[in-house]
């Protein structure tokens, strides 16, 4: 243990704690904008700056380690005097328009900038007049850049996919797209982690709540809101309700007060997804000789995105089943346009996601099965959503709860748990089990892929079958050394799922913002405890998808059921020619 | 007021007399990788600062140059823009009236020929070319990326053994390079911009000298395959030692009697004693190295076989060949080649000079090594000729002023015409004929013309020619190495053409070069052929950097290397150098400004673990 003096107070912590933390572990809150623990300590934006006794000039504290004896100050004259000049030369290159940004009331630098009581201006104003590009789902808003770097990082350490990168020198540095010019030639995944990670508005997800407003003003549309797995177990943070409280009933209740006709469930997709994908999973098991291994889940856009760019030669292996998300917009565009006797044309379907890639899946030039419109017309994010009823001023608090329209509104405690890492590989597992035995499994047998590892492995036998040898990742850089450990032949698996994001969807891109602090694994268990809790934990025991398959589908992997439920993941293109 | 006043300057005078030595040192600091079109705009700034005012192209014209350059950069230019800056600087370098306009938009013309294509992309893509890709300036500058400031801190702390092994991860010659390298490092040290480079080489020769033994890490698993190396220089042996890491089968095919190259047969050993050569070579080849010595390619042994017998061929033989003056009675007694004079030495037989009169033709490295080992030959006089002045010579600046501690007559602005030699043809005297120095070349190195002056006679009974070296050729070029200028041609990769498996580098494809560029060729050449064997072998070391100190900025001299008394170590071939002494280690060490931490180095590239 190392001790030292902060502030005053005695500190003692272990060799090789920085500075910063070892005043955090005192109460003693030092400043930070670029810090990101872990990812991101390199002392960028001098907020962090503290006056060490014997030492002529400040020290910042974020990137250096305490030492035996060390006598710091965080609030000294200097440290103030820096800390406020080097805010405000940050402030003269921020676009300080905060009542139109995003992230007003979220953002790190509004709050420091409140904090410290600047007002005024004290620099000359110097923003850049570029044009910001709104073409991607991922947007970057040049002048509300702090230059962080905080997105080089996430994207570089957590997802190496190195898609940011600090352009140029001198005063005009800024972060640009390292290897093409534009985000849209880049193989970016559209993860969106850049997003969640940044301490200010200048990333975001490409607004679209727009068109959806449209589509309601619309009285020629009937409008269809599916909601994913994950938006259930964050969607009310930003109204700081108990999860318990912020049931997906009482979002129902909120979406049909903005005016949706139907509100329906993804989780009836994702059960649906479990039913082809399990079967899929079991023919190429037991066919063995005529598939390349592993099989991957499929139902991440930003994985597909990642494989195809990355590992090519793997894209075969991705599971033909379409995403929950996709098959939902196929099958509301047939059978459920059918069923209650309406143009398909004249739906207008809308998906809440916890994902911003999901936005450049639903753009893909083949998800138009059912009738040649996109089968999904507008996906929002988490944020979106909660803009939307911020916007209609609804006020959850006071919400009763309302069930999901049916038939589409039904799922089973299988389908929830999609939106956590482990979660499509335990919903399959249930049922290929089921398939194959015809008997179900305990529900909890397969516990083994849950958990926050980023790389989980486990065998499992099913009778009649085999062993089964799976991995579950999430996290693209978790991905990426799998992918090159099957590539060497140092792992094999039958069945790996895939999730861009660290812990699943629960920490998707596209769900509400908390600076510094990861929420995939508490939001994670809100889902874990709903399947607990659900009476139908099978997705083949959903009486709704059930009635799907006998009443339009047939079977799983029928003709009808490949028409509108798999996709050919060789038939469009990522930028660089994959 | 008096009628003349004495001129002292005046308070500010003195301290902007201060600004611009700091300036110039910040300049030579300069990190690798700015952006060109923003220092051009930058440097027009100072340079309107210059001017007085009275002249409208100096004094209009540049400023209105710079706001069309910040138009360039601030993405709001178009293609015409480009158009109007060409001009107008034009303009103002045909109307200027001094130098004060003229140079200022000399460096605008310039930019614009030589980085076009980044004003282009500024101005079409809003964007710039360059990029900090490798922020750490010593290691950028190390042609072999050495962990530069990773080792000068395990030497602060007197962890000598594993600075060496961290060398060792990207140069398998710590202590060649620790006591011959050029040190490309200390160029652009950041620490020039509070007060004088490190003493790079200086603590890497203390990392050596106190490190001990040091063993070799273990080989990767046999993979099997095999690789020839022609030539057992830095750069063979480099290759050699990486390769043999990574678990491949090498073997090493040299021409001369011994191991070495120039480290052996160029550089002398008062520079770089044998004893080390021997155990740095020794310690490479206990990796299991093959080794078959005196084996020439085209005479004993043939390139198309061994393309055949070996998986992969590294092709690294130097540049041995000596080159000649071409003047009358070149061919006489006495006139030898540096090459042949050094490679004898390198062989320990030592031509006697005792008494003699010795003339050396040359400026280069090789002129200085030449010289000064006549006079540890014994010779009564020795006079270096040069054809241009002092101040152009490629020769490191401490071995010109070594030679002349040393006694060295230079004899600068002297053209050889002819040898003067005697009824048996043995040389008598050089004739040289006196020059005057010149305008500038094209790369700004000024030309030396005959000077109005008669011919000048130098008494020689000794002449060496050291103006260069050229590579052999024969043998590689018939069985189809591609050949230009008189060297192979290989590319980035080290891969020769389309010759599948044969990559060549080191001083046979860049001609006489660096100790230290062989070495990175020979571990560029490394990593490609493991990759053309099918491998991705990595290599890392284990080794901890020792966190940097919070501060340690003022500023401090640097701490040099000093030199045994020129009386004394001018009658033997041992080192000249005297290596730092602790004390004065761990000072310089710490004057390291760790710039793999501070600074870009935290975000990026500020340390390479593994290759």
């Amino acid at each position: 243990m190392v001790n030292l003096i902060i502030d005053r107070k005695p500190v003692s912590v272990p060799e090789g704690t920085t500075i910063l933390e070892a005043a955090r572990s005192v109460n003693i809150q030092i400043p930070t904008l670029c810090y990101l623990k872990g990812i991101n300590e390199i002392a960028a934006c001098r907020l962090c700056m503290v006056e060490i006794e014997g030492y002529p000039r400040l020290i910042p504290s974020c990137d250096n380690v305490v030492a035996e004896g060390m006598v710091v100050h965080t609030n000294s004259p200097r440290a103030r005097e820096a800390r406020r000049v080097n805010m405000r030369l940050l402030l003269s290159q921020h676009d300080t328009h905060c009542t139109k940004c995003t992230r007003s009331g979220n953002c790190k630098l509004q709050k420091l900038t409140n904090d410290y009581n600047l007002l005024g201006d004290h620099y000359i104003k110097d923003l850049k007049k570029t044009e910001d590009d709104f073409s991607n789902p991922v947007v970057r808003i040049e002048n509300r850049c702090v230059r962080c770097m905080r997105c080089v990082q996430v994207c570089d350490k957590i997802q190496t996919m190195n898609i940011w990168d600090l352009m140029g020198t001198g005063s005009h540095t800024t972060i640009g797209v390292g290897k093409t010019r534009r985000l849209g030639d880049s193989d970016c995944t559209f993860c969106g982690q850049c997003i969640t990670h940044c301490p200010v508005g200048a990333l975001q997800e490409r607004d679209d709540t727009g068109k959806v407003f449209d589509a309601l003003a619309d009285p020629k549309k009937i409008t269809v809101v599916q909601i994913a797995p994950a938006v259930r177990a964050a969607w009310a943070e930003y109204y700081h309700l108990d999860p318990k409280f912020a049931t997906a009933q009482r979002m129902v209740t909120a979406l049909k007060q903005i005016g949706f006709d139907y509100v329906f469930d993804t989780d009836f997709a994702a059960d649906l997804t479990i039913m082809e994908e399990a079967t899929e999973f079991i023919d190429r098991f037991t066919h063995r000789d005529r598939y390349t291994w592993p099989m991957f889940t499929s139902c991440c856009p930003g994985w597909v995105r990642f494989v195809k760019s990355q590992f090519p030669r793997f894209v075969s292996n991705l599971s033909t089943a379409k995403s929950p998300q996709q098959m939902f917009g196929a099958v509301t565009k047939s059978y459920f346009a059918e069923k209650i006797g309406v143009d398909p044309h004249d739906i207008f379907v809308v998906s809440i996601m916890p994902c911003v890639s999901k936005k450049s899946e639903c753009a893909l030039p083949n998800m138009t099965d059912a009738c040649g419109d996109p089968d999904v017309n507008v996906v929002l994010t988490t944020r979106e959503m909660v803009r939307m009823f911020r916007g209609e001023q609804i006020v959850p608090a006071t919400l009763e709860e309302t069930p999901f329209d049916s038939p589409l509104g039904t799922g089973t405690g299988a389908a929830v748990v999609f939106g956590s890492t482990g979660g499509v590989m335990d919903a399959a597992l249930r049922t290929a089990y089921r398939m194959v035995t015809g008997s179900n499994p305990d529900p909890d047998a397969f516990r083994a892929v849950r958990g926050m590892d980023g790389w989980k492995e486990a065998t499992f036998d099913i009778p009649g079958a085999g062993t089964v040898r799976i991995a579950v990742v999430s996290g693209l850089g978790n991905t990426r050394k799998l992918m090159r450990a099957l590539e060497k032949g140092d792992v094999s698996y039958d069945f790996v799922e895939v999730m861009a994001c660290p812990g699943g969807c629960a920490g998707g891109g596209g769900q509400p913002i908390h600076d510094g602090i990861e929420l995939a694994e508490s939001r994670g268990s809100v889902l874990w405890a709903l399947d607990q809790a659900e009476p139908v934990r099978f997705s083949h025991e959903n009486p709704d998808v059930m009635a799907l398959y006998r009443d339009y589908l047939g079977t799983p992997m029928s003709a009808k059921s490949h028409h509108l439920l798999h996709t050919d993941h060789h038939a469009w293109k990522m930028p660089s020619g994959n | 007021m008096s009628r003349l006043d004495i001129k002292s300057p005046s308070k500010a005078e003195t301290v902007v007399e201060n600004l611009y030595r700091d300036v110039e040192r910040r300049i030579a600091a300069s990190p690798p990788g700015l952006c060109p079109v923003d220092m051009s705009l930058s440097f027009l700034r100072l340079c309107h600062a210059q001017s007085c005012g009275k002249c409208v192209p100096c004094r209009i014209g540049l400023g209105q140059l710079a706001l069309l350059l910040e138009q360039v950069l601030s993405g709001t230019a178009t293609m015409n823009t480009l158009v109007t800056i060409e001009k107008t600087a034009r303009t103002i370098v045909n109307t200027a009236d001094c130098a004060i306009g003229r140079d200022a938009a000399r460096l605008v013309v310039d930019g614009l020929e030589g980085f076009r294509d980044d004003y282009e992309e500024h101005i079409l893509h809003q964007r710039c070319l360059a990029g900090l890709k490798y922020p750490v300036p010593c290691v950028a500058l190390c042609p072999a990326g050495v962990d530069i400031p990773g080792y000068m801190a395990l030497v602060g702390e007197d962890r000598c053994a594993d600075a060496v092994r961290l060398i060792r991860k990207d140069n398998p010659f710590p202590t060649a390079c620790a006591y011959i390298c050029e040190h490309p490092c200390e160029a652009r040290c950041r620490r020039n911009m509070i007060d004088d480079a490190i003493n790079i080489r200086g603590l890497k020769r203390y990392a050596v000298d106190h490190a001990g033994d040091v063993p070799q890490p273990e080989c990767a698993p046999a993979t099997g395959k095999t690789v020839a190396i022609v030539g057992g220089g830095p750069s063979g042996l480099s290759c050699a030692y990486y390769l043999a890491l990574m678990g491949h089968k090498v073997t090493v095919f040299e021409e001369a009697k011994q191991l070495g190259g120039m480290l052996r047969y160029g550089i002398p050993s008062y520079r770089f004693p044998r004893h080390l050569l021997d155990d740095e070579i020794a310690s490479i080849l206990s990796l299991g190295i093959e080794v078959h010595t005196g084996v020439t390619v085209g005479k004993d042994i043939w390139l198309e076989d061994l393309q055949k017998q070996y998986d992969c061929l590294y092709i690294a033989i130097g540049a041995h060949q000596d080159k000649k003056t071409g003047i009358p009675g070149e061919d006489s007694k006495n006139v030898m080649s540096a090459v042949e004079m050094l490679r004898a030495i390198g062989d320990d037989i030592m031509p006697d000079f005792t008494g003699k009169k010795v003339v050396v033709i040359g400026g280069g490295n090789v002129a200085m090594d030449v010289t000064r080992s006549s006079i540890r030959l014994g010779a009564e006089k020795v006079t270096c000729v040069y054809r241009r002045r002092i101040e152009d010579m490629t020769a490191l600046p401490d071995e010109v002023t070594g030679a002349m501690a040393e006694g060295a007559e230079i004899m600068t602005l002297a053209a050889p015409v002819r040898i003067e030699a005697d009824e048996d043809g043995v040389a008598k005297a050089l004739w040289v004929q006196p020059q005057l120095i010149g305008e500038a070349d094209k790369a700004g190195r000024p030309r030396p013309h005959n000077a109005a002056l008669d011919e000048v006679r130098i008494d020689a009974d000794i002449i060496v020619v050291a103006i260069g070296q050229g590579i052999e050729i024969s043998g590689f070029d018939a069985a189809g190495v591609p050949i230009k200028r008189g060297a192979f041609v290989a590319g980035l990769s080290g891969q020769v053409g389309d010759m599948d498996n044969v990559f060549a580098g080191g001083d046979c494809v860049t001609g006489p070069a660096t100790a230290i560029r062989a070495i990175a060729a020979g571990k560029v050449a490394a990593a490609n052929i493991d990759e053309h064997l099918g491998y991705r072998h990595e290599i890392t070391v284990d080794v901890d950097i020792p966190s940097p100190m919070l501060n340690n900025r003022p500023p401090h001299g640097r701490i040099n290397t000093t030199e045994r008394e020129a009386c004394q170590r001018k009658c033997d071939f041992e080192d000249i150098e005297c290596g730092l002494t602790h004390e004065g280690a761990v000072t310089e060490a710490s004057r390291c400004l760790r710039c793999d931490h501070y600074g870009y180095g935290i975000f990026k590239g500020g340390r390479v673990d593994k290759w």
